[in-house]
């Protein structure tokens, strides 16, 4: 790859977004800016070669994107009269169309969070709001999406029109909400950010542990929500959990992919640059009122990261962290790993009534994660036959490899001692 | 503006004989919210409550290219389609804040955009 491949390369990943959304407000439309877009990056590589990469390759990029879609606007008027998107013509941001392009000295409003805000509407299905996210925010094809979640290219495709065509036919708008809506529709998007982290960190099928692209995207997501909206305390919570979380990413497996837990990994080589990043932003995020559970969580993973060995872990600061973050979150996953810091306060007995006290709750069917917990409770407890029992449950439902190959060997362990 | 259908759906049990003091509260709770779409500066463009299902009537093709009358809804689900309104709406999102407004209290409102017929064909 040569240096012109390497800046296009570079450009590409943080620039994207940027590019699109400023080319949707010309286009009025999603997939023309999207066509817009990717001929100004095939287009940018001849250009580039010939007379050098510009100072500014962002600014280029969206120039030569808008003034494409102005073109094709021009060119095609059938497609002018189904401007489909909803842009509020009355925002005093959006451009005159009889001036894109003509100055090189354009100021470009900063249109991310409006595409951002529009690809998380939470009329949208969160499994099409994923897939939109990537697809128009990240700049992933189709394809490298349905391979991040396993599914033909075709479904994929499928699932992105049908968002799209709902979000034009529908007029979801294409805007930032205003400040009344803003903590709801933030949580939606901070949930899709999450979710895509947490399906990278422990990629639901497969063989291997961990999907890096997905994380990697993930983590440039919550960076750059954090640029955009720089107060927003959840903002900065959801950044802090995931440098927090990633920052262990290379000792959660052995050399060989095997699964370590938290007590076996060696913490010498976790990601301090990563921690001392998380802690600070966590101690920013506390600083004033309730935090919420992005910042929860983060605080709940800082007090791990910043343990210098796992004996050392303070579980009642952890316990007393997953109280606050049950009544902000009532979810029955909090109150699972609730239940696994009581048994470290107060002991495995404790710790299994608490688990038994959500043992009914229908969200936690199919969960592998609950028999899982309970096995291991059951195992310090040296109740073997009902360890082994509830270890089998969790292998029935552990659709990653290497979880299921570190339940298999607990599984083993309580087999032979039994 | 854009038209949105507001499905008024609802265990129609909870209904079916309604005390004086229900059917009040239920007029008030519509014509409130006929006045918060306006002031909110949407428009109410029609709306209705309908019968309960037990007498609705569905008519319907079989395979053979006959059609049957038979009795009862279309589809028979638990929550029943009530009432609608067509309001006008900038967009989506109006139209999601006058369905959280509009009076639901035995189920919920599904909101659908209306088809412009008038121009091309959709899609094209």
């Amino acid at each position: 790859m040569n240096e012109i491949h390497r800046t296009l390369a570079e450009a590409h990943r943080r620039e994207w977004a940027f590019v699109l959304a400023a080319t949707v407000r010309v286009a009025g439309n999603l997939d023309v800016a999207e066509e817009c877009v990717q001929d100004a990056f095939v287009s940018a590589l001849a250009a580039w070669t010939e007379r050098g990469v510009p100072g500014n390759p962002g600014a280029w990029l969206t120039t030569t994107a808008r003034r494409r879609a102005l073109d094709v606007l021009r060119r095609d008027r059938t497609l002018r009269g189904k401007l489909t998107l909803l842009i509020d013509p009355t925002d005093p941001a959006v451009p005159d169309p009889a001036t894109i392009g003509e100055g090189e000295g354009d100021v470009i409003p900063d249109d991310r969070l409006r595409l951002v805000f529009t690809c998380c509407h939470p009329a949208l299905a969160l499994e099409a709001r994923i897939a939109l996210t990537l697809r128009l925010v990240c700049g992933l094809t189709t394809a490298e999406i349905a391979r991040a979640f396993l599914v033909s290219e075709t479904t994929m495709a499928a699932r992105i029109t049908r968002a799209k065509k709902k979000i034009t036919i529908a007029r979801i708008p294409y805007r930032v909400p205003p400040a009344h809506e803003l903590p709801d529709r933030l949580d939606a998007v901070l949930t899709v950010v999450h979710l895509l982290y947490t399906t990278g960190h422990t990629a639901p099928e497969g063989d291997t542990l961990v999907r890096p692209e997905l994380v990697e995207r993930a983590l440039d997501l919550a960076r750059m929500l954090h640029t955009l909206m720089p107060d927003d305390r959840e903002v900065r919570g959801l950044l802090a959990l995931l440098l927090l979380t990633d920052a262990r990413r290379a000792t959660r497996t052995d050399d060989d992919g095997r699964l370590l837990l938290l007590e076996e990994q060696d913490r010498s080589r976790w990601d301090r640059q990563a921690i001392s990043e998380g802690g600070e932003l966590v101690r920013q995020a506390l600083h004033r009122g309730r935090p919420g559970r992005f910042t929860l969580q983060a605080t709940i993973a800082a007090v791990h990261a910043e343990s210098p060995a796992y004996a050392d872990t303070d579980w009642h600061e952890v316990l007393g962290l997953y109280n606050a973050l049950l009544a902000v979150w009532p979810s029955p996953v909090v109150a699972l790993n609730r239940a696994v810091a009581v048994a470290m306060v107060e002991g495995p007995e404790a710790g299994l009534v608490a688990l038994d006290s959500i043992a009914g709750d229908a969200r936690l069917a199919g969960y592998p994660y609950f028999p899982a917990a309970r096995a291991d409770l059951l195992r310090r407890l040296g109740r073997l036959q009902d360890a082994a029992h509830a270890y089998r449950a969790a292998i029935s439902l552990a659709t990653n490899a290497a979880e299921r190959s570190f339940l298999a060997r607990r599984l083993a362990e309580v087999t032979t001692t039994a | 503006m854009a038209k949105y259908m507001l499905l008024i759906y609802g265990d129609e049990a909870g209904f079916a004989n309604p005390t004086p003091e229900q059917w009040d509260w239920m007029m008030k709770a519509h014509g409130a919210f006929a006045q918060a779409v306006v002031e909110q500066g949407g428009q109410i463009v029609a709306g209705d409550a309908l019968q309960p299902t037990a007498t609705a009537t569905a008519v319907r093709g079989d395979a053979t290219g006959d059609q049957i009358v038979t009795d009862g809804p279309f589809v028979e689900t638990k929550e029943a389609l009530g009432g609608f309104y067509i309001v006008e709406a900038t967009d989506l999102d109006q139209a999601i804040a006058f369905a959280r407004q509009c009076p639901a209290p035995a189920g919920g409102i599904e909101v659908r955009p209306i088809m412009d017929t008038s121009g091309a064909a959709p899609g094209s």
